[in-house]
């Protein structure tokens, strides 16, 4: 299975961002090769509109089986993270990014 | 770090003047983002000392170059903005009308066509009174405000909040429901709804928060000038109760909003009165409803 | 004649302007009375009016068909507004990012692209004797104010000719659909109000105003409250003072019920009075 986070750094310790269209990274992590990579979405911030189709698109290129975040995705994106499948847990906006796993793990986390 | 935004969906109805008077209560560990950037008032309060700027850029403009141009005229012909008029003989892009699309730069034949990022403003990182600081942003005329320049101002603040341990950014949203209201609400711990008892307010109030629900954030709301129309307020309140948004307090109506602003002052510092009482009450029921 | 109403920032009395100066010059004479504000339209608030006629309002987006397409991704990549996705096998398309400048439907290989017209908002006209008022109104999730304004203006351009005194309310602020709502004005009345933020905005309305070239004059709303420096500004730049509307708790109650306030206080029907002889003295200029 893999799980996308949206985070401002590139590690474990890394601080979530609360973001979805403008996160600065997404982490991926493969829980059955236990491997974790990362894409630099730092480019966002160059886009006037439209970041969250665009980041939604990036993210689909990693199909990823689940995606944790913060305030949860804004209306284009949410379209097209439906037509991809992920699930969405939300709330973890506040965390680092081995809390966020944790609270996944535990099943706290708010499902879309 | 918490971010706590302020939002009205209509102007005029006192978002700002109270956004600044929680800074002020806030004091040293708010920061403060003001990203209502097509009205930006709020440095007039906080008295900022501009201590860093710099140039905003945000989306395309075309750019003809009339020395490689061979007048084939393919540049005007795609163009749906009509924003390729000929002047004196010369295709000349017109600034007011190009949206900065690309098409004419890819058709351009011998590439005399390239789009230049769109300088919109200024962006600035000042001291302000409260001791502590504030992130703003000034648009040239004709710029529209935008996700990204929200979402920069936005960014900078946090940084700076993060790097002096502060606990909270405080930010006065950007007016309507399009994409810069989005921008202002994404990420936010908090949002503050201020509204007025008026049919207009009402109204709008419903569909700004029609986005803040699509976020999942936790809102507040204050209906400013609650007294100017009693069956309205009572309407509006019925409202925040089936939508589950905290009713953080009625404020009357009440000139002390103007004078302050005239004096250059929050409401909190000129007026001494049940007003200051309210909002003080309102500023803490936030923090409490935050945390 | 067109007179555009605009102003910096919003909530300062553009509204109440516009439809108390339409109302009341409605009494003598043919008025339209246009909401060009097309996200938050609510001059129809105040007017009492029957529905002459109902438009939906259409623009030009792109529509994928799956037939032709070789998935190539030149579409992504030639739209600067992320207004079209590829995923996987399939087109996305977001019509409320699309400003329609058709780069992504006339530059496919295999034209899977077509144009095709979606509805962004809803144009009403509604009568009441000689007042006309016309509003605009994009649905929800649009972005895209400025071509709707453009077919607002065309229509009021095919309905009604120069006889009729033309009024828009335009949206607050500087921004893009500002200055298509206002370009074709023969005269703008900016409204401020006599307080710092209310000076502060008005400076940048009335660079606009310049920059665009406009004759124009200020209204201040609210007059009484706050302090002078609005007044000395407008002398200073040799900026025509039309009108002063008092200030009053009465009148934002009456605003809140959605009432004209000039039928109701003697004082704002006096500043009319001003303010129509300007306008007919104008329309005289333009008419010839």
């Amino acid at each position: 299975m893999k799980i996308a986070f949206t985070t401002k750094g590139t590690n474990w310790s890394s601080a979530m961002d609360p973001r979805f269209g403008r996160t600065e990274y997404f982490l991926i992590y493969d829980d059955e090769k236990d491997e974790l990579s990362h894409y630099d979405n730092r480019d966002s911030a160059n886009d006037a509109h439209g970041a969250g189709p665009k980041t939604a698109q990036k993210l689909f290129e990693f199909s990823p089986n689940i995606l944790i975040t913060g305030n949860g995705p804004g209306g284009n994106a949410a379209t097209v993270l439906e037509k991809t499948g992920v699930k969405i847990f939300i709330g973890a906006g506040e965390m680092t990014v081995k809390e966020a796993y944790e609270a996944f793990k535990g099943d706290t986390l708010k499902k879309l | 770090m918490k971010e706590i935004v302020v939002i009205s969906g209509k102007g005029g109805t006192g978002k700002t003047s109270l956004t600044a008077s929680f800074a002020y209560l806030g004091g040293k560990d708010v920061i403060v983002a003001d990203c209502d950037v097509d009205a930006a008032d709020m440095h007039l309060l906080m008295q900022p000392d501009f201590a860093d700027e710099d140039d905003f850029y945000s989306g395309e403009l075309a750019h003809i170059n009339q020395y490689d141009c061979i007048q084939c005229g393919k540049c005007k012909e795609v163009c749906r903005f009509d924003a390729i008029p000929i002047i004196k003989g010369k295709y000349i892009v017109d600034p007011l009308s190009c949206e900065g699309c690309g098409y004419c730069a890819r058709v351009c034949p011998i590439d005399a066509i390239t789009n230049k990022d769109l300088n919109v403003g200024k962006w600035y990182i000042s001291n302000i009174k409260t001791g502590s600081m504030m992130v703003h942003a000034k648009l040239g005329i004709g710029a529209d405000n935008s996700g990204k320049l929200v979402a920069k101002v936005k960014s900078e603040a946090k940084d700076i909040a993060e790097e002096e341990r502060k606990d909270i950014a405080i930010v006065d949203g950007s007016p309507g429901v399009g994409c810069p209201v989005v921008s202002s609400l994404s990420g936010a711990s908090f949002v503050v709804l201020v509204t007025e008892p008026s049919v207009s307010g009402y109204h709008d109030l419903k569909r700004v928060y029609e986005l803040v629900k699509k976020f999942n954030i936790k809102a507040g709301c204050i209906i400013n000038k609650y007294d100017i129309n009693k069956k309205v307020t009572a309407e509006i309140v019925e409202f925040l109760k089936k939508e589950n948004i905290v009713h953080i307090a009625n404020l009357p109506y009440d000139e002390d909003f103007t004078r302050a602003m005239t004096n250059g002052q929050t409401i909190v510092e000129y007026s001494d009165n049940h007003l200051k009482d309210l909002i003080t009450d309102s500023w803490n029921k936030i923090k409490r409803s935050v945390n | 004649m067109k007179i555009a109403i605009a102003s910096g920032k919003g909530g300062t009395g553009k509204t109440t302007l516009s439809t108390n100066l339409a109302s009341f010059l409605a009494e003598e004479h043919e008025v339209v009375l246009t909401d060009l504000d097309v996200e938050e339209p609510n001059s129809g608030l105040f007017i009492e009016a029957d529905l002459v006629r109902e438009k939906d309002k259409f623009k030009m987006v792109p529509e994928w068909s799956a037939d032709e397409c070789i998935l190539c991704g030149n579409c992504q990549k030639v739209c600067n507004f992320h207004a079209v996705i590829q995923l996987g096998e399939m087109i996305m398309v977001f019509p409320e990012l699309c400003h329609g400048c058709y780069a992504c439907s006339e530059l496919c290989p295999t034209s899977s692209l077509p144009m095709i017209p979606k509805k962004m908002g809803v144009l009403k006209h509604f009568r009441n004797g000689n007042l006309n008022f016309v509003e605009s109104r994009l649905d929800i999730g649009e972005e895209q104010a400025v071509p709707l304004i453009k077919q607002t203006h065309k229509y009021i351009d095919q309905q009604f000719d120069d006889n009729f005194i033309r009024i828009f309310d335009s949206p607050p602020g500087t921004s893009c659909p500002v200055i298509e709502a206002t370009k074709d004005a023969d005269y703008i009345i900016l409204v401020t109000e006599p307080t710092p933020f209310g000076l502060h905005d008005l400076k940048l309305a009335v660079e606009t105003m310049k920059e665009l070239k406009k004759e124009f004059g200020v209204v201040i709303n609210r007059f009484g409250i706050g302090n002078d420096d609005v007044l000395a500004y407008c002398n200073e730049e040799q900026i025509k003072v039309l009108a002063k509307i008092p200030n009053s708790r009465r009148i934002a109650e009456l605003y809140s019920q959605g009432r004209l306030i000039y039928k109701e206080i003697p004082e704002v029907r006096a500043e009319l009075e001003k303010m129509k002889d300007l306008i007919m003295g104008k329309m005289k200029e333009v008419v010839k």
